[in-house]
């Protein structure tokens, strides 16, 4: 591609990404807010695809226009499309947007210019990894697969281990997980049989809270 | 959902084509784009749409949770087992150089461990994204 091509399709696909932001700002309506938002990652992935990091356009394009789209979606389920309107007024924050703003575009003046070879970031380790991968880590074409995955191997299973703790919070905080073999409830146990839901158990205590009315002050405890 | 029928056969003839894709980026990963993180998520993305065309239920069945979660601790464990093993060869942790004997050229221990610890990535990311999608999609909306 030429010079002038690319700086066509950047100033295209940084045009799309603005009016994609206005829009999720703009809009009340949170699942077309959701949608908009999938779109937006995936303009940001044909962006990355310009400047030539594909592995991080194929991530983008795959959790943040993919699952992170779907996981919004599942919580929009549960708590509703619509947004309420703002209670506060939005002065005070639009503020702080435009200052922060104007702060990160002030901070893009002192970076080197795009794809420099004397830039900061070429001068390390990087040409070292460029001429000596081949012969250190063997015919691997894709130096990104090397640098991730033997070079900066703890890092890589940092990150393993950060996602395996994402999974191991999400799912003490979310999921309801499987029921005990017997739960304690108004002064008796309740032994849980095969294949009961919590909606079976729940029904039985209540039940057997109707007829045993001697029974005063039983505790009303939750499930979970 | 039953008379959805041009989602279900597409769901059911794209499916395939999805998990072999995700192969394809996985082992691709040395020669171009991708690598295990990608090829998990859309080895993960396979389960994700079963489950929005035929309902949770019966992708639990397909693929059951605690299989999910397996899988999410397996990779952590494969990842590390790789790392172990150079160190029990020899070399330092995950110095993929000393898998092989010594008289082995270093770079196919390396090649082999790259394998290896992006295997462990691919099979935590597709447990962990499947997990995360069931513990949302499994939660009701509770009326307060």
């Amino acid at each position: 591609m030429t010079e002038t091509m690319v700086q066509i399709v950047d100033v295209v696909l940084l045009i799309l990404l603005a009016i994609t932001g206005i829009a999720v700002i703009r809009t009340r309506n949170l699942f077309v807010a959701v949608m908009l938002a999938g779109i937006y990652s995936l303009v940001s992935a044909g962006l990355f695809v310009v400047m030539d990091a594909v592995d991080v356009a194929f991530t983008e394009a795959a959790v943040g226009a993919g699952i992170s789209t779907v996981l919004l979606l599942c919580t929009l389920a549960l708590v509703g499309y619509k947004e309420s309107k703002p209670q506060h007024t939005t002065i005070l924050p639009l503020f702080v947007v435009i200052v922060t703003g104007g702060v990160l575009v002030y901070g893009t003046a002192e970076i080197p210019p795009f794809g420099e070879p004397d830039n900061p970031a070429h001068q390390n380790v990087a040409a070292h990894y460029i001429h000596d991968s081949g012969d250190e880590i063997g015919h691997i074409p894709n130096v990104v697969t090397s640098v991730l995955a033997s070079y900066r191997g703890y890092d890589t299973m940092g990150e393993t281990a950060v996602i395996f703790t994402a999974m191991v919070g999400v799912l003490l905080l979310l999921s309801r997980g499987s029921l005990p073999k017997r739960v304690y409830h108004a002064g008796h146990w309740h032994k849980v049989k095969r294949g009961m839901t919590r909606e079976d158990l729940i029904a039985e205590m209540e039940d057997e809270e109707a007829h045993d009315s001697t029974v005063v002050g039983g505790e009303d405890e939750e499930d979970g | 959902m039953d008379d959805r029928v041009i989602l279900r056969v597409g769901t059911k003839v794209l499916s395939p084509f999805i998990l072999l894709f995700a192969l394809y980026v996985q082992f691709h990963g040395d020669y171009g784009p991708g690598g295990g993180f990608q090829a998990g998520v859309i080895f993960a993305a396979v389960f994700v749409l079963y489950a929005l065309v035929f309902g949770l239920e019966r992708a639990m069945k397909v693929m059951p949770a605690k299989v999910a979660y397996a899988c999410g601790a397996l990779g952590v464990a494969l990842y590390l087992g790789v790392g172990y093993l150079s160190m029990f060869r020899g070399g330092e942790f995950l110095n993929y150089s000393y898998l092989f004997d010594p008289e082995h050229d270093p770079t196919h221990g390396q090649h082999y461990g790259i394998i290896g610890v992006e295997l462990g990535v691919l099979v935590t990311v597709f447990g962990v994204m499947v997990a995360l999608f069931y513990a949302f999609a499994g939660r009701r909306r509770v009326d307060t």
